[in-house]
């Protein structure tokens, strides 16, 4: 099988599969005051501080979490209400419009539940923000705003956002600034003191470490009103019993992917340039979606004009190569990406699209894999897609 | 060969296509997704098109151990079927919009995307049989048979059609899905029209076609014996609902006999005013045999689980006309006349075509 969907999740790195199952064999709840109970807090704590340290934090901003719709919805409304409970006025958020869902979704919920007002940022063709925007925004609505959150970069077309530019433009107004730095860790250098941000999203299944666990990174000046009540855990913004083997497999594969980080990056940015001139090369009418240079490493995103993107999917999958049409499942049929309707696709190019991510896995033998199965589908793809009543 | 299983997420289609596979061809599972917005049609077990059903199908997919996609048809099947519903009574008549559904959509829509992707034929869970000799035959359980809603299916399209259970009763799947380990083995059977989530046709078609009011008039004297609030709310037969303000002199039930959507008039008269022997049908597919040049004896069926009656059918270019042997009640326009040859091993479909008067 040629696995071309890495952003969707990575295989665990072995190193963490191995910390997770030691870890899992000792018994303890890192809250019980025993000696197995401090064995567990040691290990909690020890993984903290390797997570700190790969990602340039302070051990005490790290708030683990159960991965990374939980961090950032733990960003966006804890953030949100804790903010607007100090001065009510203070009810606007700003966001992006390509934002993945987890942020998208829980600030249209406090916009449809909590009377939240919502300032959208747009992007260029490329899909990358504008800082003055932000600037002018932030001018326009002086001492009002709770929250800005703004992707550190694209899970669909990997564009990269000027993340420090933007971090500052809030801090000149001393507005928090939450990143979505998801596929962002272990891909490009990211550093929490150094990018200027004040809260950021972590997870572990996409840099090779388990599903369901994750992180916040939050400013210690951030307040947070937690989503989960109960034991208050986690610096009392987060509850819910600690998932040691978890966290210590986490931090395992954050320091790995971050060690790892420029290596990893020249490899598959390689390969991945490789991919897109041979694709290019097998279908000339191809365009290539997201910023040319600032944009994720493993990250190849395309439109194929004439064809639907699940339809190339299914003619792929049969032939062992497994990508993603990038965009949200609602009800299991695929939505036309918002993130390129943003950008300025129409319908049909966006509904044409499909993105290719590599990984650490990735060889030289999943792109032939593709290169050999791509024409096929594209021509097949196209005839099916010729007998759409017109929209 | 690589053949498209369509899976709705119920026994049937969960049946066939672990039966296709075992049959040898490379089975994909395709759940079809009709509904625009999936809250708004029947849920649970009842419909055909809702998140509940496509995860049934998508398990029985992973029972079986083929590839499962969701296809997004809502678009086209808004347009062919429910679009064409409304037309279709707000014109009088009495469309069938499962039979519509197979002719434009499963066997249309998809089965042109799956030849198109590489696909060499599609395989659905309708009760009847399409043997090597390619005559589509009922099935052997007479009680669930779906002949009548797959006799407009031209040539062409049976042959790429695959119906692995035309040889099983509903009680025998039901027996392999349990046996086979499918969750949807007692899943209960789809009933109505899918696309009306409270089963209310008259409030769906009163939504879209609007209040028109207008008369009842009876047919022998000519007298307006009631109003309605839109013609299109009946079918031709209907005796319930009528309210009518004056009873018939002779104190009968009276029957809707004939609506008239120009002069917006519902025509209701006595049973035997029903009564028809002569049916005249347009759009005639013919798959049983060569086309007929002479009227043929045949049995003819003129709505779905009607009786079957014996008749003698006339093809002609355009048109079909039928001598039924013994009059039928309540032949309604809309509806299609499928002209069937007896045979002991599953009648067989020779035509159909939809009635006009």
């Amino acid at each position: 099988m040629a696995y071309l969907d890495h952003a969707a999740t990575t295989p665990m790195l072995d190193e963490a599969l191995e910390a997770y199952a030691a870890t899992a064999r000792e018994v303890g709840n890192a809250s019980s005051l025993h000696a197995a109970g401090r064995r567990a807090r040691r290990r909690v704590e020890e993984s903290r501080e390797r997570v700190a340290a790969a990602l340039g934090a302070r051990p005490s901003e790290v708030v683990f979490t159960g991965g990374g719709t939980e961090s950032d919805n733990l960003a966006v409304k804890g953030v949100f209400w804790a903010r607007r409970d100090a001065a009510p006025g203070r009810s606007r958020l700003v966001s992006s419009a390509v934002e993945h869902h987890a942020v998208l979704d829980a600030v249209d919920w406090l916009a449809a539940h909590e009377g939240a007002e919502v300032g959208w940022l747009p992007v260029d063709g490329a899909g990358r923000l504008d800082p003055d925007r932000l600037r002018a925004e932030l001018t326009a609505h002086t001492d009002r705003v709770a929250l800005v959150t703004c992707m550190w970069a694209n899970n669909e077309v990997g564009t990269v956002q000027p993340v420090a530019e933007l971090a500052a433009v809030a801090a000149e107004r001393g507005v928090p600034f939450h990143t979505d730095a998801i596929q962002a860790v272990g891909q490009i250098p990211v550093d929490f003191a150094a990018s200027g941000v004040s809260a950021l999203t972590v997870t572990g299944h996409k840099l090779g470490g388990p599903t369901g666990v994750g992180a916040l990174l939050l400013a210690r000046d951030v307040p947070a009103t937690p989503l989960l009540h109960g034991g208050g855990q986690e610096r009392d913004v987060r509850s819910g019993t600690l998932d040691t083997a978890g966290i210590v497999a986490f931090a395992v594969a954050v320091e790995a992917a971050v060690k790892g980080q420029q290596e990893y990056a020249n490899r598959v940015a390689a390969l991945r340039d490789d991919l897109v001139r041979r694709v290019r090369k097998a279908v000339p009418e191809v365009v290539f979606n997201g910023d040319p240079t600032d944009r994720l490493p493993g990250n190849a995103h395309f439109s194929f004009p004439g064809c639907e993107g699940d339809a190339l999917l299914l003619l792929l999958d049969a032939q062992g190569i497994a990508c993603s049409t990038g965009s949200a499942c609602s009800a299991g049929v695929a939505q036309p990406s918002h993130v390129l309707i943003a950008m300025g696709a129409d319908d049909d190019r966006a509904r044409s699209s499909l993105r290719f991510s590599l990984g650490h896995t990735s060889t030289a033998a999943d792109v032939d894999a593709l290169i050999a199965a791509l024409p096929t589908a594209v021509e097949r793809a196209r005839r099916a897609a010729a007998l759409r009543i017109p929209r | 060969m690589r053949v498209l299983a369509a899976m709705s997420g119920g026994v049937d289609s969960a049946v066939a296509a672990a039966r296709a596979v075992e049959a040898g061809y490379d089975v994909t599972g395709v759940h079809l997704a009709l509904a625009r917005n999936p809250q708004t049609y029947r849920t649970g077990a009842r419909g055909c098109c809702t998140l509940e059903d496509s995860r049934d199908a998508r398990r029985a997919a992973d029972v079986i151990g083929i590839p499962f996609y969701v296809w997004d048809m809502a678009e086209r099947f808004h347009a062919d079927v429910v679009d064409d519903f409304v037309a279709e009574y707000a014109a009088g008549r009495t469309p069938n919009p499962c039979l519509r559904c197979n002719e434009k959509i499963k066997f249309a829509a998809v089965l042109d995307r799956a030849v198109a992707l590489g696909f060499d034929a599609v395989v659905t869970g309708h009760h009847a049989r399409l043997g090597p000799d390619g005559l589509l035959r009922r099935s052997v359980d007479l009680a669930k048979d779906q002949s009548y809603v797959l006799a407009v299916l031209t040539r062409e399209q049976l042959d790429r059609s695959i119906f692995p259970l035309g040889d099983a009763t509903k009680a025998e799947v039901r027996e392999e899905a349990a046996r086979r380990g499918l969750a949807v083995a007692d899943k209960p059977d789809s009933h109505d029209i899918c696309f009306i989530a409270d089963g209310d046709t008259r409030g769906f078609l009163a939504a879209r076609l609007g209040e028109a009011p207008g008369e009842v008039v009876d047919a022998l004297t000519g007298a307006v014996v009631g109003s309605h609030r839109g013609a299109y709310q009946y079918t031709v037969g209907q005796r319930r609902g009528l309210h009518l303000d004056r009873p018939a002199p002779d104190g009968r039930p009276r029957y809707v006999l004939s609506i008239t959507p120009k002069t917006n008039t519902v025509t209701v008269g006595p049973a035997e005013a029903l009564e028809v022997s002569r049916v005249r049908a347009t759009r005639p597919v013919w798959t049983g045999g060569e086309r007929p040049t002479a009227p043929i004896e045949c049995e003819v069926q003129l709505r779905a689980h009607g009786d079957v009656v014996p008749a003698a059918v006339t093809l002609e270019a355009d048109t079909l006309h039928a001598e039924l042997r013994r009059p039928l009640r309540g032949v309604a326009a809309g509806q299609a006349i499928v002209a069937y040859r007896p045979d002991p091993a599953g009648d067989v479909v020779l035509g159909s075509a939809t009635i006009t008067g």
